[in-house]
């Protein structure tokens, strides 16, 4: 039976990787990412947790340490955020072409500087090409299921590649709520103990992230390029398990929230879609066409399933709590690249939006939505990127 | 653990764990590699990070390490060996398995110092073998922490203004003891017994991280004949340049001391990298060095 806590994001996320039974946890401290490490410390000294913790000098070595555990076999985690993230910038493609399936939380914060310890996701969507999965999450409560979710999809014998689990900053890492936490009977029966085909052994010596000249280094980073193909499946398959045993599911890559026979529809990650799903609510009881498409996987990006919601609307928005300097947010770009092969495409609009922290309110989205049904009547999308709740002139 | 422990050539396991590489003719760096790997054995599992060594083995699929090896990045030998050595005690396995990280002297003394550092205040149990040919020679021979002063290096050329190698060499030895860790050494290839005697030591600690700093002659680097490898890491010890010296039981102690230094002159003279060096200068530095042995006696 789940019991229920009372407690934040960061703290549901170190609850995630104490059922996961993680045996190597190794991290460095950083607002607002600190408590998940302060909570598995204390997990790992009252021994409610079985593992080692590394108290590295900086979050470069804490992914190298990652790296090292991993590679013997030990499930290993980290969190990170912001220029701690950047910091272990060098180590992230390290293990994810070595092939070690560690997972990490990022608690999305604005990068420096103006120094801003404030959320939004330009640290992780900066990382998009290190080869690692990101997941984005919107509750406590999902936060917890993804973490232990995504040692299983990682570890995953097609697989075998790291993930991020990302969460906002303050909205989510420290804000309280009622979080169900599944017995720890319920995720050992999802999640088997880590037992790598490949792994660090002195009866049977291998040398891992072994250099590679021009005539197989690109087979290497196509075997990466085919594993993160599967991961949406196998993203599919594992949550399926997951609603088996412990009852929960989130709709897999992403959510489609009230978009059968909507025209328009907003994108959204992290917990802005909360505010968004208030937005279409109230729009829907006024009889206005509009749904939500609340983006769970970043990497890979999940293609099929956005063309298959995506392709009866008139218009699309994004919401990105990041920028591109001089073009436009990454996720615009990428829904953009992921319906250009349709045939017949929505109208699309990016809004940049919630920057360092700005809050992102419900006047705001419906401002989004204003403009994407104006473009629906008129066939014609006016500006293709806005910032929304922009004060004035630049600093 | 304290005292001598006895190595004898012919206990020596005759198999290599180095089945071959790419390195230059006369390398140094493979006589520590090879002597190292006898004596830890095939209980061991390597961190190495970008360097001569990982350069001249680590290519796929041609890979001539008879013992588990990660590779990892410049500044992470220490970290990556840390967890290693992690991952290897909640498995359970840590107690017969030694975890070394093997990095030369810019990926120890520079990029790697941070997490040098981390690993040693840890305590955590990892064997840290720093090959020091004293200059980045993997990437062209650039100049080090660990390079020494008056040499010539590709950044450190000379030219119109002087420009030759302008600080002395870092101390490791006294960095890393600093850390009040249990065992901490400095060797040079051209003394195998020293050598493996130190190793075989640093791979018994029980109770924390041990240290060898290993000075292994590179003759593209340094510029002089293959051949003379050995030779010149005798002269780097003789002229008293490089201490051999031991970190135990919290005292430092000086191994090979020298009754009569040779002239610092039949250790420079045949190097490309001191070619420059007026005999003044040099007579300068044998008074430094001078100064050194004084401080440390």
């Amino acid at each position: 039976m789940a019991e229920f806590k009372f407690i934040n994001g960061n703290e549901a996320v170190a609850y995630g990787v104490k059922l996961a039974r993680a045996g190597v946890v190794a991290a460095y401290p950083i607002t607002p990412q600190t408590k998940i490490v302060e909570k598995l410390s204390e997990l790992i000294a009252d021994r409610e947790l079985e593992a080692e913790f590394v108290k590295v000098e900086s979050e470069h070595s804490a992914m190298a340490a990652c790296l090292g555990a991993a590679s013997v076999g030990a499930r290993a985690f980290t969190a990170s955020s912001s220029q701690g993230l950047a910091y272990m910038f060098e180590m992230l493609s390290y293990t994810a072409g070595s092939r070690f399936p560690v997972v990490m939380a990022i608690v999305n914060r604005a990068m420096a500087p103006p120094w801003n310890i404030w959320c939004d996701h330009q640290d992780s969507i900066s990382c998009r090409d290190t080869g690692w999965i990101q997941y984005y999450v919107e509750s406590a409560q999902e936060a917890l299921d993804t973490v232990v979710q995504a040692f299983r999809v990682s570890e995953h014998p097609e697989v075998m590649t790291p993930a991020m689990v990302c969460l906002d900053a303050f909205v989510l890492s420290h804000t309280e709520e009622p979080v169900a936490i599944p017995s720890q009977d319920a995720v050992d029966a999802f999640l088997p103990p880590y037992n790598p085909p490949y792994r660090m052994d002195v009866e049977n010596p291998m040398t891992f992230s072994a250099g590679a000249f021009p005539d197989s280094y690109m087979e290497f980073k196509y075997g990466q390029h085919l594993a993160f193909q599967v991961v949406p499946r196998v993203m599919r398959e594992v949550e399926d398990d997951w609603e088996r045993k412990v009852g929960r599911s989130y709709g897999g890559p992403l959510e489609a929230y009230r978009c059968e026979d909507a025209e328009v529809a907003l994108v959204t990650v992290g917990t802005a879609t909360g505010t968004a799903r208030l937005v279409v609510d109230s729009l829907r009881e006024s009889g206005r066409k509009a749904g939500l498409i609340k983006l769970r996987l970043f990497r890979p990006f999940p293609v099929e399933e956005l063309r298959e919601t995506a392709r009866s609307l008139k218009a699309i928005g994004v919401l990105d709590r990041n920028l591109s300097f001089g073009f436009e947010g990454a996720v615009f770009s990428e829904v953009k690249a992921a319906l250009y092969g349709l045939p017949a495409r929505p109208l699309a609009a990016g809004f940049v939006a919630g920057l360092g922290g700005r809050d992102i309110n419900v006047e705001q989205v419906e401002q989004m939505y204003d403009r994407l049904e104006s473009a629906s009547r008129t066939g014609l999308m006016e500006r293709e990127v806005e910032f929304i709740g922009l004060k004035g002139v630049a600093v | 653990m304290s005292g001598v422990i006895s190595v004898r050539p012919k206990d020596l396991p005759f198999d290599e764990s180095v089945v071959g590489h790419l390195g230059c003719s006369g390398c140094g760096a493979f006589v520590a590699v090879r002597l190292a790997l006898k004596i830890l054995g095939d209980q061991t599992m390597l961190a190495i990070p970008a360097c001569c060594v990982l350069a001249t083995t680590c290519f796929y699929p041609q890979v001539p390490l008879k013992v588990p090896t990660l590779m990892t990045a410049f500044p992470a030998t220490a970290a990556t060996a840390s967890g290693i050595a992690a991952g290897l005690r909640h498995l359970g396995k840590k107690k017969e398995i030694t975890v070394v990280g093997l990095a030369g002297d810019g990926g120890t003394a520079d990029i790697g110092i941070q997490a040098l550092s981390g690993a040693l205040d840890r305590g955590d149990q990892i064997l840290y073998i720093c090959y020091d040919n004293e200059a980045y020679m993997n990437t062209g021979v650039q100049r080090s922490g660990a390079t020494p002063k008056g040499a010539r290096t590709t950044t450190t050329p000379g030219g119109q203004r002087g420009m030759w190698e302008s600080s002395p060499k870092k101390d490791l030895l006294s960095i890393v003891a600093a850390h009040g860790i249990p065992y901490a050494a400095t060797s040079c290839i051209s003394f195998p017994q020293d050598f493996m005697q130190k190793l075989a030591k640093a791979a018994q600690v029980e109770d924390g991280p041990s240290f060898i700093h290993v000075l292994a002659p590179c003759p593209p680097g340094w510029g002089y004949a293959s051949e003379k490898t050995i030779e010149l890491g005798k002269l780097a010890v003789e002229a008293g340049v490089f201490i051999l010296r031991e970190w135990e039981n919290g005292e430092m102690k000086v191994t090979r001391k020298l009754r009569k230094r040779k002239p610092l002159a039949e250790y420079l003279k045949p190097q490309a990298r001191f070619r420059h060096l007026t005999d003044e200068e040099i007579k300068a530095m044998e008074e430094e060095i001078a100064r050194a042995w004084e401080t440390i006696s």
